[in-house]
């Protein structure tokens, strides 16, 4: 009797763990294949039924949609060659040099991959803008009389943007990888005699390629889907997939053809990000090793240094000085003004809510995704660690397919999928805090999950002897082992919703707007007020990053992958 | 672990409840982002029918009726107020009012009603959107004259000096669009040349794309008192300069900014409330409608957003009587018309001007 009933328990538990293990499953099938399989919906098929190409057509015949696709992919072509362009040289100084400062400055430099587009954007307009920094500094010091520089609206300050947003995405890939790359083959390849340049040339180089290609390759990810750089930054002349989608969602309401144009977004992001996880596949290193980096000697290493050093300094912090210059001092004078303000809610202001309140809205639902995505993110873990081989690479890619799914095909898709019985979230709170889970998942899985499989079976093996469960073992066992991941992990997926903005614009109400989409109203409006609203809730914002960003520096693990 | 989670449940809980839990006495009013109405107005209404009165702007008239549509039987309030003639086909069939037919229906004129057989929308007010020029640049030495007909913005001489907004994204830039519609003919007009043609003539001629009409306004436009905008024509209302006489700081002994009212330069656009599908308070919605229909809202528009009462008894300001001319000659087209083309003219539109 006593063996029936422990058995049952058994069996009732095994059941209990599966299902746990399922959730996650039944989760991303119904917040992230039916919105997808929405979208499809509205851009292939009529209202009777049949099937409606017209949205693939309209794309294919106008010259207007072939110039945004080739604006899209000519953009984060140009974006993507000059960030590498900055990166691989300073890559090259920080893996050949040791010298003071050097690991602070490589992990501050990783601060842009956590700020959200919108402070990005505004700062730019802060530090480059017509009534900008450098503008104002150009008056005073009577270069001109006019505002001298004018590249608002312009290709220019999206690339600029482009660029600071990441270049410390590829600097950080390739610095890791190039300390992990044994000097074994350079130095086999001086002494059987070749000069300098051909060690570069024919060693250097091509070890190097598999690093090269795969930062570029999610460097032209991110720009090819950028959406809040090029929406508050280029002004109605400029376009990528995600603004025109957008747009044709939001304003023009053309409902087929913005769901063609996130067919065909998700056709090419799916496309980058599979070469992408090709070529991640084949960075691990040929030649692994500590590459142990020399002290600075000669007055030549010392001008490598400095100038990498001061190139990051400047693309990295000026434009973040600009916003908190800004902020306390939008037009010259110093003032707390703006601050201030935030608590209130001016007559005819675009919120309906003081600003402040979006703060809190906003981190109410970033720990909501957080929680949820580290709950999810865990038992996917748990669940790829247990599917061995090709099952277990495909729910592995499944979990992966949310990063290549842009925030605004997102947040449309669940505008048009979740509206409706039997999962009618319209009104409700979940929407947004859904939406940025599954924008955190792919994070959490990419840092529990190397860790998950580090974890020596014979431990596990161990607790199975000793008579513990499933769910004891992964309990007691599993997540106690892997905690550091698990808070990087959640702090990653925090930030990331803090900050978010494409979905948020879909799916914010306007009586809770969300702390980004508050800024973008801020910035498109005209007077001092707006302005200066606009930047003290970024500087607001940007500190919280900040803090978001400490914590994730001081537990990440220290071989923890990039992405 | 367990002990934290019944709290942090508990409270996401009431985060989501909330602001679900409805206050029946509070009437929520849905509208754009240039919505105004004085503060005692507001006081009258919640004395006299003892409802508390919420605004929410929700962004520019287009995204308003947008969203409004999205959320269609499952509101965002009671009653959404700024949908006009440009957008009330898409309002109607997307199935989000109520009919109502206020008493005070009575005093508007017919030519307002344009939903008198269902009332599924009320008539708030009407104004013309017209181009504004910066009286003080048009008067400098060599500068042109002021320009009277659309013809003539695409003259050299205007290049450069001209800010509209984006159709697909303002109310006033689909009303201006129609305007020049109803003046060049559609692109399928044979007789040469059309409203695309000159839109590209425009485009050529250095024209200026806003986003919507308060950075065009306010931002752009360097009319507008206080405001450090380069471009001496925006497109706007008959009625904005009563704005700019009316709210400047000492009375301006020259009038700063005027309206171009000729025939055919202007569109007429009339703005409804509607009570939206969904309410949980359609009598006090009811009472909003009515209240938007009495002399004590009627007269204080004008002054606040700058348009013209529909109820011909409201008195209008002095300084509208003083500096507003209405256009004898508005532009108007049919809303089905609109709503056939819509997406049409603002697609070829946008791929005329933007590309």
């Amino acid at each position: 009797m006593g063996r029936n009933s422990s058995a049952i328990r058994r069996r009732l538990s095994q059941a209990a763990f599966g299902a746990a293990l399922a959730a996650p499953l039944l989760f991303l099938l119904a917040f992230f294949v039916n919105p997808l399989a929405s979208i499809f919906g509205v851009s292939f098929i009529r209202a009777d039924g049949g099937l409606d190409l017209s949205g693939f057509l309209n794309i294919a015949s106008s010259s207007y949609y072939r110039n945004i696709l080739a604006f899209t992919a000519v953009q984060a072509v140009i974006s993507t060659a000059v960030t590498m362009a900055i990166a691989v040289p300073c890559a090259l100084v920080f893996a050949r040099y040791q010298f003071r400062g050097k690991s602070t400055l490589l992990s501050l430099a990783t601060l842009p991959f956590v700020l959200p587009p919108v402070v990005v954007a505004a700062a730019f307009i802060a530090l480059l803008g017509e009534r900008g920094l450098v503008n104002d500094m150009l008056l005073a010091i009577g270069a001109s009389d006019d505002a001298l520089l004018r590249i608002e609206r312009t290709f220019g300050l999206i690339l600029l943007a482009h660029v600071f947003y990441n270049v410390p995405v590829a600097l950080r890939i390739l610095v890791a990888f190039l300390a992990n790359q044994s000097g074994t083959p350079e130095e086999a390849g001086r002494m059987l005699g070749a000069n300098r340049r051909q060690v570069f040339r024919f060693i250097s180089v091509p070890l190097l390629r598999p690093a090269l290609l795969s930062a570029a390759l999610i460097v032209f990810i991110f720009c090819f889907s950028s959406f809040g750089i090029v929406l508050i930054l280029g002004g109605p002349q400029f376009a990528t997939l995600e603004v025109e989608i957008y747009r044709q969602a939001a304003g023009i309401f053309n409902l087929p053809l913005a769901g063609a144009l996130a067919v065909v977004q998700l056709g090419a992001m799916l496309l980058a990000m599979s070469a992408y996880l090709a070529s991640t596949r084949r960075t691990a290193a040929l030649y692994s090793g500590k590459r142990a980096a020399r002290p600075i000697r000669t007055v030549r290493d010392r001008i490598a240094v400095a100038c990498a050093v001061v190139l990051l300094g400047i693309l990295l912090f000026t434009p973040l000085a600009a916003i908190l210059i800004r902020a306390i001092s939008p037009d010259g004078t110093v003032t707390l003004r703006y601050f201030a303000l935030l608590a209130q809610v001016p007559r005819a202001s675009v919120l309906a809510v003081p600003a402040v309140q979006t703060i809190g809205t906003s981190l109410v639902i970033a720990c909501v995704a957080a929680i949820l995505s580290v709950g999810l993110g865990t038992a996917l873990s748990l669940l790829i660690r247990q599917t061995s081989g090709r099952l277990g690479r495909l729910v592995d890619t499944v979990t992966m397919l949310p990063l290549a799914t842009s925030a605004v095909t997102l947040g449309f898709g669940f505008i048009i999928a979740l509206s409706r019985p039997p999962l009618d979230l319209r009104s409700s709170f979940w929407m947004i805090p859904i939406a940025h889970t599954l924008i955190g998942l792919p994070f959490v899985v990419r840092s529990v999950l190397p860790s998950l499989q580090s974890i020596p079976r014979s431990i596990n093996e161990a607790a199975l002897l000793l008579g513990a469960r499933p769910a004891q073992r992964v309990l007691y066992v599993d997540i106690p082992l892997v905690r550091r991941a698990l808070l990087v992990g959640a702090a990653f997926a925090f930030t990331t919703s803090l900050g978010e903005f494409g979905a948020g614009l879909f799916l914010a109400r306007p009586n809770t707007p969300t702390i980004s989409t508050a800024i973008y109203r801020f910035l498109g409006q005209p007077g001092i007020n707006n302005y200066g609203q606009a930047y003290a809730l970024s500087a607001m914002l940007l500190l919280v990053c900040l803090l978001c960003f400490l914590l994730i520096e001081r537990f990440r693990p220290a071989d923890a992958s990039e992405l | 672990m367990k002990r934290l989670l019944i709290p942090l449940l508990t409270s996401f809980g009431l985060l989501v409840a909330l602001p679900a839990a409805a206050q029946d006495d509070v009437v929520t009013l849905v509208t754009h982002d240039s919505f105004a109405i004085s503060e005692s107005v507001i006081q009258a209404f919640q004395a006299e029918t003892g409802y508390t009165l919420e605004i929410l702007r929700a962004g520019d008239a287009g995204i308003l009726v947008n969203q409004s549509v999205l959320s269609a039987g499952n509101p965002l309030g009671d009653v959404l107020f700024g949908v006009d003639n440009t957008f009330l086909t898409r309002a109607l069939d997307g199935d989000i009012f109520l009919p109502y037919a206020s008493p005070a229906l009575e005093d508007v004129p017919e030519s307002l009603q344009l939903d008198a057989d269902e009332n599924r929308v009320t008539p708030i007010d009407f104004g013309d959107v017209c181009l504004n020029y910066d009286a003080e640049f048009f008067a400098a030495a060599g500068a042109p004259p002021v320009p009277e007909s659309l013809d003539a913005l695409t003259d050299p001489a205007y290049a450069g000096l001209l800010t509209v907004q984006h159709p697909a994204t303002s109310s006033p830039g689909l009303a201006f669009l129609m305007a020049t519609i109803a003046a060049f003919g559609d692109s399928d007009d044979t007789d040469g040349y059309t409203y695309l043609d000159f839109w590209r003539d425009l485009a050529a001629n250095d024209v200026y794309i806003s986003e919507g009409w308060t950075d065009a306004y306010y931002g752009q436009f360097s009319g507008a008192a206080g405001n450090e905008g380069t471009r001496p024509l925006v497109v706007s209302y008959a009625s904005s300069p009563a704005a700019e006489v009316y709210y400047a700081e000492s009375a301006p002994e020259v009038q700063p900014t005027g309206a171009i009212t000729g025939p055919g330069t202007c569109f007429r656009q009339i703005e409804f409330a509607g009570i939206l599908d969904g309410t949980d308070n359609e009598a006090g919605a009811q009472a909003l409608i009515d209240f938007m229909l009495t002399p004590a809202f009627q007269e204080d528009m004008p002054l606040n957003m700058f348009v013209y009462p529909v109820i011909p008894d409201a008195v209008i300001p002095q300084v509208f009587a003083d500096t507003v001319t209405l256009s004898d000659e508005p532009v108007s087209l049919d809303p089905a018309l609109i709503d056939a083309n819509r997406e049409r003219w603002i697609q070829e539109w946008v791929e005329t001007v933007l590309q």
